[in-house]
């Protein structure tokens, strides 16, 4: 488990590369101008790393789950938006369709996303509900018209990632409100799309360079057979979805907690104060000590739920440590590297104030810190 | 333990010879023991003859001729029982780990074969000084030598089996004649010293907040003579051979501290299950999971971070010094949060001896503090960090 593979450290190797050329230059800007990156994405498209876990026949790179931990921490050590772009498509779109759509479904809504010709995106929180996402209130109505059959959405989804660069997304609604989350069922909605509009662009503390904003659906029809996976079982797919997200949002936390850690390394180096670098500080070394040792926790955890995920083996409450660890790690490093450059850190020159805000986010979507304790003592209680 | 962690065969047989042997033998009694001080003679003998004094020592040396994740899953087992049979037995190891090492073989059949035969007792690693810990290369023991033997003088401090030990692994300056001696590792060399030494004095023990089943002891050599055929390796490369057990020992505690945890999280969920306030268990309430939860991420943490320290140990890497410190420092901070959050949730039951959670939350705290305290363990990773 501790040792990667030929094909793993190349991933690694190759990811790390690309994030150091093409990402690291540009990060700073695209956050300022609040910019998608859509070169950026291209490119990872053409690295095979918008569908990294997918089957190659199935329009992916044929890797693991693994592989994608590994990549998505290079990417966000390079620039944490270019990486939740990354993790929505692999994790939330591609994922999920992958495991419950159709051969048929497949050829239109998975190939060309696992690809990265065309970008997904994954609606299930709505304004008044996120944690407790079975209290899901979007409607989905099974009504007729001139061109027979079709599915009527009615609702807002919010806080949607990729929302203004999305092609298509998995939306989350109910047919029958008295079953609670049993009621809820998936869709395959096109984007654009007639009696979808999209909200705001929301102005973000972090992940700048990414767009959220709601989904609102006002009649908005589409065909009867853009259900995905068995009617009621939504809630069940969203779930196991984030199981699996929660190990992307663990990398990207890692890579944003990586970045952070070396430019401390590097300025405490440099810095000098009462006559020798602060490197020399305890003071100093300590700090880096205890980022650079709950770093390691945390890729430790994330590694091993990649590597369970893979297996086929139970993984929930894996993943939920993974994505604790490595978000509340990531925000502790951050903190610590801005403390370590001290007013530098709070200025936009250096990178950490970034990484500082791009951490913040790591530990709220795709399930709160709160949610992630709910399910690891949910599993505690349960085996002993 | 991680139930989805990969285990080969064999370590497989020892964590479970020893998980066997610390639920039937050493945790019927570890409350008692502790309450009165008493050394587990008896389980010394029995670890011995189950090879667990011995895990790494080759076959051919008596021991078991394991690796270094076969010791900390039974370190971790035996700790789970009782943390202070733990220490006395991972000191046992790294003074035989020492032995297999540099012993000649009339040194190994004197010393190492009847210790792993359980013939002996335990035996004790006598590095640190009353004024040297951290800083062990300042140490002032005194080794002149007179013929075919060597003098000792000076005072070892926080020796465990120190009262009892059979023999001690003892480091001494070498030194013309009369200090002070400037410190560093020059002269450091590796004795064995054995009991009833004229002018040795171990009786000196230690009242501890916990391990307090363990012995814990002073040294004073007053002219102790050593025979020259005692020194362990060659003269004046002591240091190397003390610090050649550092991993071993980092891991070991890492392992023990894992051991103290997996119990406190027992202790926690189970108590948690039972008591009730406000109308439902506190496992039913949001604060007591949390608690749960942050305990669990923290044990599997530590878990992933030792069973690394010694996978890297096993396949013979390079560098292993960051993550040997990076377990041990990780593991023991986390086994203090551990039985400080398990022991909040026992409220006042927590706080007397009725529950063991009082004795694991005491015999925490020195995990933070041996074979490298936290500090030490920060200064290696800052090292190895800022070198790359």
């Amino acid at each position: 488990m501790f040792q990667l593979s030929e094909t793993h450290q190349e991933i690694q190797k190759m990811a790390r590369a690309f994030a150091d050329k093409e990402l690291k230059p540009v990060a700073a800007s695209l956050d300022r101008e609040h910019r998608y990156p859509a070169e950026q994405v291209k490119k990872l498209a053409e690295l095979g790393l918008m569908g990294v876990a997918v089957p190659e026949d199935q329009g992916g790179a044929g890797l693991d789950n693994l592989a994608y931990a590994l990549a998505m921490e290079e990417v966000s050590r390079g620039c944490a938006s270019t990486a939740v772009v990354m993790s929505v498509n692999n994790s939330l779109y591609c994922d999920p369709v992958m495991r419950y759509a159709t051969v048929e479904q497949k050829k239109a809504w998975l190939e060309p996303y696992a690809s990265g010709k065309k970008l997904g995106c994954f609606a299930l929180t709505e304004p008044g509900n996120g944690s407790d996402a079975g209290a899901a209130s979007c409607t989905a109505t099974l009504v007729s018209d001139a061109s027979g059959e079709q599915w009527e959405l009615n609702g807002t989804k919010a806080w949607i990632t990729n929302a203004y660069e999305a092609n298509a997304a998995i939306v989350f609604a109910t047919t029958d409100r008295a079953m609670k989350h049993k009621g809820i069922s998936a869709f395959l909605v096109p984007m654009p799309t007639k009696g979808l509009s999209l909200g705001k662009k929301e102005d973000k503390l972090g992940i700048r360079a990414s767009s959220t904003a709601n989904l609102i659906f006002e009649n908005c029809r589409i065909p009867k057979g853009n259900l995905l996976g068995e009617p009621g079982a939504g809630f069940k797919i969203a779930m196991g979805t984030l199981d699996g997200g929660r190990i992307g949002i663990a990398a990207q936390a890692l890579g944003i907690a990586q970045a952070a850690l070396e430019t401390a390394v590097e300025y405490a180096k440099e810095r000098k104060a009462f006559g020798e670098p602060i490197a020399k500080l305890q003071a100093i070394q300590f700090k880096l000590a205890d980022m650079a040792m709950r770093l390691e926790g945390a890729r430790l955890l994330t590694w091993r739920a990649a590597v369970l995920k893979d297996k086929g083996a139970k993984y929930t409450k894996e993943a939920a440590m993974a994505k604790l660890a490595a978000s509340e790690t990531s925000t502790f490093v951050a903190h610590q590297a801005i403390q370590v450059l001290g007013g530098n850190g709070y200025v936009s020159e250096y990178p950490v104030e970034r990484n500082y805000r791009d951490a913040r986010i790591t530990e709220i979507y795709e399930g709160t810190s709160e949610i992630q304790r709910l399910v690891i003592a949910g599993a505690v209680l349960k085996e002993g | 333990m991680i139930a989805d962690f990969p285990l080969a065969e064999e370590q497989r047989f020892i964590w479970e010879s020893a998980a066997r042997f610390a639920r039937d033998r050493v945790a019927p009694d570890a409350a008692k023991r502790d309450r009165e001080h008493r050394f587990p003679f008896d389980l010394v003998s029995e670890l011995a003859q189950l090879g667990l004094l011995g895990v790494k020592v080759q076959v051919e040396d008596g021991g078991s001729g394991a690796d270094m994740t076969s010791y900390v899953l039974a370190i971790s087992e035996i700790s789970r029982a009782c943390a202070s049979t733990a220490v006395t037995m991972a000191v046992s190891n790294l003074v035989a780990d020492i032995l297999s090492r540099f012993a000649s073989l009339d040194q190994k059949q004197r010393w190492l074969e009847p210790f792993l035969a359980g013939r002996m007792g335990p035996a004790s690693f006598a590095l640190s000084e009353p004024s040297s810990g951290s800083d062990a290369a300042a140490l002032q023991m005194t080794a002149v030598r007179d013929g075919d033997a060597w003098v000792l003088n000076g005072s070892k401090q926080w020796i465990t089996n120190g009262t009892h030990a059979s023999f001690h692994l003892l480091f001494a300056r070498v030194v013309d004649g009369p200090g002070p001696h400037p410190p560093g590792s020059k002269g450091i060399t590796c004795f064995v010293v054995e009991r009833g030494a004229k002018g040795l004095d171990a009786g000196t023990e230690e009242r501890k907040m916990g391990l307090r089943s363990s012995n814990t002891a002073q040294l004073h050599l007053t002219d102790v003579r050593v025979p020259a055929v005692n020194v362990v390796g060659e003269v004046g490369k002591g240091y190397a051979i003390a610090l050649s057990g550092l991993d071993t020992g980092r891991i070991g505690i890492a392992a023990q501290a894992l051991g103290i945890m997996e119990a406190a999280l027992a202790e926690g969920v189970r108590y948690a299950k039972e008591r009730k306030a406000f109308g439902k268990a506190l496992a039913e309430q949001q604060a007591t999971q949390f608690a749960i939860a942050d305990s669990r991420t923290d044990l599997e943490q530590s878990w992933l971070l030792t069973l690394r320290a010694a996978a890297d140990r096993d396949r013979g890497a390079e560098r292993t010094a960051k993550a040997s410190s990076m377990a041990k420092l990780f593991s023991t901070e986390a086994c203090g949060r551990v039985v400080d959050r398990m022991l909040q949730i026992h409220g006042g039951y927590g706080y007397v001896e009725d529950y063991p959670i009082e004795r694991l939350y005491r015999d925490a705290r020195v995990t933070r503090i041996y074979e490298g305290t936290s500090e030490v363990q920060r200064i290696v990773i800052a090292r190895e960090l800022l070198a790359g």
